[in-house]
């Protein structure tokens, strides 16, 4: 090796070996050592053990037994799980909120954004963005709680408002109907997140040239217009992006909503994988069964994220991963 | 366009039109936004028995503080308000020394872990064990029935260290050079040099890290549930709303509906949501700048 610097010629020590400049390197570092390996250990603990715990799936884990005292009995879990309905029931709620979640948690927010864009007094913008972002900051405990009063037959807004414009002729009971609760979780959920969403498409259309506008002014576009040609298919790209990442997302939807608003009347449509492994298999301490759920739920998550940057690399021939 | 007609002021009706449509669903939407807390707040500051015959919109019809003052009496609220105030401050304390710290080694090009250290933390974000496994892992740790389970775990989160050290890569590196000749080791650079010049940065993720904190529920729902004084605000006030429900399962522990049947359980869930939902309308609205730059900042980043 050439590069033999003038701290090391002192040390009189010929022949460095690439290891003892590495630990001599490491003993310079040992700051930044101190400062990352304990967050090593921990990431390693909560992140990656659990990860050691899916053998779990492939015993018949009692938690009294240590590892090696386990019953192995492969892929029985899975083969059980394949022959359950409630599984695929669950998969069936997992991706129709999923996917209705991804139909409105994208129109709507580009909608709000074109149209907070279109306002000229920027004080109204700005307290109505405020107001827009509050739902965000609160949890999904208090959001539950709200929405169940503003659905509720007692008094609850929304029964009162189509009652008196004569839309129906007595309340409906919407936390008892399981057909309605697709669509409560997904309206909950544009109530919820519309505002914040609205950030990142804001920020996309404040980067198009304020240029492309005037022309279009000069030619005599109407605002619609503008709106149409200009604004849409400035933020094109930025629509894409988020649209490939929310696929790889789609069938990670968890359990919180539904475990919130949902109970047992609407169970068949509340359900999904989530939470289906914590009724299933927390809930009636069977973990091996339990984890087998966790298991599919997580590989089919990762094939998603993959197959959506392999598109998302065709068209851009850039990688999110 | 030569079609439309123009207005007295110059303006073509089709923008008028557009302009009226853009105003008022801005109003609808606002409405329906800030409507039902306006809701659940006039109700909570309304008479207990009077709110049962309905029709109060946004004003208490009957004005009382009755109904705060007999929740404050149950002894869970004040210890979920104790423990999740503890939570918020010891969880956002940590994992903001935690996560900007790690992020400090990892913008250090001439560190030696560092590629070794990033990658094996961006796995996480793309591969979770499951609630299960990970259920095993606290109980296997004894960390059920503790404390530590609100704050640990929850710790280092990968996208937030990602986001703090880009901000990092910012900073010119000739500052920690210039400490470097100054005698100061690493840990005084990060400490010294980087910590008050990621200040940006670190709002940001304090805020998230503090919604979090004060947002969770599910921790206690799942380790804490049988320990009262370990309760938090969010699993009281989720108890009532459970339990007001159909499915009361398996809930161990008090609610707070059975403790007090002087004031309607309606009135119960709005108080609580209220006192849950102050400390977030107060603090929100003055971070607001920092949060919207964090969020197109991992945007970008991701």
């Amino acid at each position: 090796m050439k590069a033999v610097t003038v701290e090391t010629a002192k040390i009189e020590r010929p022949a460095k070996t690439k290891a003892s400049r590495f630990f001599s390197t490491m003993l310079q570092q040992r700051y930044l050592y101190l400062m990352s390996i304990p967050f090593v250990i921990w990431v390693f603990v909560f992140s990656y053990l659990p990860l050691w715990g899916w053998t779990m799936a492939f015993q018949k884990f009692k938690p009294a037994k240590s590892f090696f005292e386990q019953d192995w009995v492969g892929f029985d879990y899975f083969k059980e799980l394949f022959h359950d309905d409630t599984f695929f029931q669950a998969l069936r709620n997992t991706l129709a909120m999923s996917v209705m979640g991804l139909i409105a948690g994208f129109t709507i927010p580009i909608i709000l954004a074109i149209l907070l864009n279109e306002v000229r007094q920027q004080m109204f913008k700005r307290v109505v963005q405020t107001i827009s972002y509050l739902p965000h900051f609160v949890s999904w405990v208090v959001a539950a709680g709200i929405i169940s009063k503003m659905l509720s037959t007692d008094n609850g807004v929304v029964n009162e408002v189509l009652v008196g414009l004569h839309l129906i002729h007595e309340p409906i009971q919407f936390m008892a109907k399981g057909n309605l609760f697709w669509s409560i979780v997904t309206a909950s959920d544009v109530w919820k997140e519309t505002g914040w969403n609205t950030i990142i498409y804001l920020a996309a259309i404040a980067g198009i040239g304020p240029e492309l506008y005037e022309a279009a002014r000069v030619d005599g576009a109407s605002r619609l217009q503008q709106v149409w040609h200009i604004t849409l298919p400035g933020i094109r790209s930025t629509i894409i992006i988020l649209i490939i990442i929310s696929i790889g997302h789609l069938i990670s939807i968890g359990f919180e909503k539904q475990f919130l608003l949902g109970n047992n009347l609407v169970r068949d449509y509340s359900q999904t994988l989530d939470l289906y492994a914590l009724n299933y298999g927390l809930g009636m301490g069977r973990y091996s069964f339990g984890t087998a759920i966790n298991i599919f739920n997580s590989v089919v998550s990762v094939i998603l994220l993959f197959a959506a940057n392999g598109i998302f690399k065709k068209i851009t021939k850039e990688s999110i991963i | 366009m030569a079609t439309n007609r123009i207005t007295a002021s110059g303006t073509p009706w089709s923008d008028r039109i557009f302009d009226i449509v853009v105003y008022v669903a801005i109003v609808i939407v606002t409405v329906v936004t800030l409507y039902p807390f306006l809701n659940v707040l006039a109700i909570s500051l309304n008479d207990s028995t009077d709110s049962v015959k309905g029709g109060i919109t946004i004003f208490p019809r009957q004005f009382t503080l009755k109904n705060y003052d007999t929740i404050f009496a149950f002894s869970g609220l004040l210890t979920g308000l104790k423990i999740s105030v503890l939570r918020t401050i010891i969880g956002t304390v940590l994992g903001l020394i935690s996560s900007s710290m790690l992020a400090f080694t990892l913008s250090r090009v001439d560190f030696q872990g560092r590629k070794f250290v990033s990658t094996f933390l961006a796995l996480t974000m793309y591969v979770s064990g499951g609630l299960i496994p990970f259920y095993i892992l606290i109980k296997d740790l004894h960390m059920m029935g503790t404390f530590a389970v609100y704050v640990l775990p929850g710790l280092v989160s990968a996208f937030n260290v990602f986001v703090i050290r880009s901000f990092i890569d910012g900073i010119p590196y000739a500052l920690q050079e210039s400490a470097k000749l100054d005698g100061a080791n690493d840990f005084t650079i990060y400490w010294r040099v980087i910590l008050p010049l990621t200040k940006p940065a670190l709002a940001t993720i304090a805020l998230f890290l503090a919604v979090g904190q004060w947002n969770s529920w599910f921790d206690t729902f799942l380790y804490n549930a049988s320990k009262d004084n370990l309760t938090t605000l969010q699993y009281e006030l989720m108890k009532v709303i459970q339990s007001t429900q159909t499915n009361v399962d398996n809930f161990r522990g008090r609610n707070m509906v059975e403790v007090m049947a002087q004031i309607s359980p309606e009135s119960v869930k709005m108080a609580i949501t209220i006192i849950v939902t102050v400390p977030i309308l107060v603090v929100y609205p003055f971070l607001q700048r920092y949060f919207v730059k964090g969020m197109t900042l991992g945007a970008v980043k991701s």
